[in-house]
């Protein structure tokens, strides 16, 4: 038999890497589409007559939806197949982690399936960038003390 | 210690069928299956049910096939991927059928079978009994990975869990296809706590098992080593390990051996990564190949392992090795 050492060395010699300059070239286009699409939603609703700030927040509005039913229509993880983190970090990908675990657990009941866990994916995002922020929070009001 | 039981009175496959969801149907072995549901749901609403009706039809096409009624057997052996084997038992209790839960991760086939034939060969009570085991893409996806819909990228070793099942039924009457020796494998540290490289975590169970059973049986006598679902990369790694560390007979070993996982699937249309896995691929690719093959005499002598890579969510995430285990029956042609 063998060692766990020479066996792990092994198993990387024989496992393919993933085409990383692929994916990141990828990520790069479908996440920069995604990006301007959102800044020609911005100055859309900036042109209907929004307020600069409040055109933001219907940005992500409309994103989240856009998401949200091409997830319900089967179509979304077909194009992060492909797009990776292209789809992933904007507030898309969010949206698909919470909407993908609603409808998996929808079978399991509307308190125990959907509402216990539907943030399973989306959870610790949630959790750590409330943390983060609040650190950041006190960390800033100390500093305004100071200056 | 680790014996190989040579039975005096081989045990017969009887009948046998492999069914089947929409990428298995139009994968090369398709049309040899006996039933494919392209709607992946066997008239269910969920994953789940859909895993244990599949199995329900394809022991009903197994029984069918040789004219025979549940009462007919005297023992059901049977298990699946999901918890507590849920698929299994919830799918095939109406048969009313003396009834053996399995677990052995994908190795569940070959277990099945090996257990069935002890029972057979030893006692004088049972003449008759199936095995039957499945798995289902959707409802493993989302007890071991993530929701169906959630959109993320796989690696490249991962492997695809087939929909699928296979149903045998053995006994004492003789047919073209006999069991004639069979061995439990060892359940062996894979080294590796990589859920997308489950290949190489069960490649030294499979070396393993195979180099025992190659310690006292002659390579010459065999058409094929058939492994259950290690794909390309556990595939490599195993029949490198064996031109390597088995110095009389390894090359020959490696040149026999083929896997279930490659079989499967068309792999320049179909997206599947490393290969075919899950208990529904090396049963399946038994019932609607290798079996087939047997049976015209185009093989004479098979070893077949299917493998298992035996861990859970939370063994994993609390940072155990998986195990792999190929336990190994010996089938061949019978005039």
């Amino acid at each position: 038999m063998e060692n766990s050492k020479d066996y792990k060395k092994r198993i990387k010699r024989h496992t393919p890497k993933s085409p990383i300059f692929k994916d990141c070239l990828l990520a790069f286009v479908f996440g920069g589409a995604i990006s301007a699409i959102g800044e020609i939603l911005a100055s859309l609703y900036i042109y209907f007559g929004a307020e600069e700030q409040t055109s933001y927040t219907l940005v992500t509005v409309t994103l989240i939806f856009v998401s949200a039913l091409l997830t319900g229509l089967g179509v979304f993880d077909n194009i992060a197949r492909y797009a990776g983190a292209g789809t992933l970090v904007p507030v898309t990908g969010f949206a698909n982690s919470v909407v993908s675990s609603a409808i998996d657990t929808k079978a399991e009941g509307l308190i125990l399936g959907v509402g216990s866990k539907i943030f399973t994916v989306a959870g610790p995002v949630i959790l750590y960038a409330i943390l983060s922020g609040s650190i950041l929070g006190v960390i800033y009001y100390f500093v305004t003390l100071f200056s | 210690m680790q014996k190989i039981t040579y039975l005096e009175k081989p045990v017969y496959f009887e009948s046998y069928s492999a069914t089947g969801g929409f990428e298995e149907g139009r994968g090369p072995l398709g049309k040899n299956f006996d039933f494919i549901d392209n709607s992946d749901l066997f008239g269910m609403k969920t994953c789940e049910k859909a895993e244990a009706e599949m199995a329900r039809i394809n022991l009903n096409i197994a029984l069918k096939k040789k004219n025979l009624s549940p009462s007919d057997l005297n023992v059901l052996v049977a298990g699946d991927l999901q918890n507590q084997c849920v698929a299994s038992s919830g799918g095939l209790f109406t048969f009313g059928i003396p009834f053996l839960g399995l677990y052995g991760a994908c190795s569940t086939c070959t277990e099945g079978l090996l257990v069935l034939s002890a029972m057979l060969s030893t006692s004088k009570t049972y003449t008759r009994g199936a095995s039957v085991t499945s798995s289902h893409n959707s409802a493993a996806e989302r007890q071991f990975r993530t929701p169906l819909e959630y959109g993320g990228q796989r690696a490249p070793s991962a492997q695809w869990t087939a929909t699928a099942s296979g149903a045998f039924i053995l006994g004492k009457e003789k047919s073209h296809i006999k069991i004639t020796a069979f061995m439990p494998g060892k359940a062996i540290d894979g080294y590796t706590k990589d859920q997308s490289n489950m290949g190489a975590a069960m490649a030294l169970g499979a070396f393993d098992s195979i180099n025992s059973f190659f310690k006292e049986n002659n390579p010459d006598e065999f058409d094929l080593i058939m492994t259950g679902d290690l794909g390309h990369v556990g595939s490599n790694i195993l029949e490198d390990m064996l031109r390597e560390k088995i110095t009389r007979y390894g090359t020959k070993l490696a040149s026999l051996h083929n896997d279930c996982g490659l079989l499967l699937y068309d792999f320049d249309t179909q997206d599947v990564h490393s290969g075919a896995s899950g208990c529904g691929c090396s049963a399946s690719v038994l019932a609607s190949f290798i079996l087939p093959k047997i049976e015209r005499g185009e093989l004479r002598k098979i070893l077949f392992l299917s493998t298992g890579a035996l861990m859970s969510t939370s063994s994993v995430s609390q940072g155990d090795n998986i195990l792999g285990i190929a336990p190994a029956i010996q089938i061949e042609y019978e005039e």
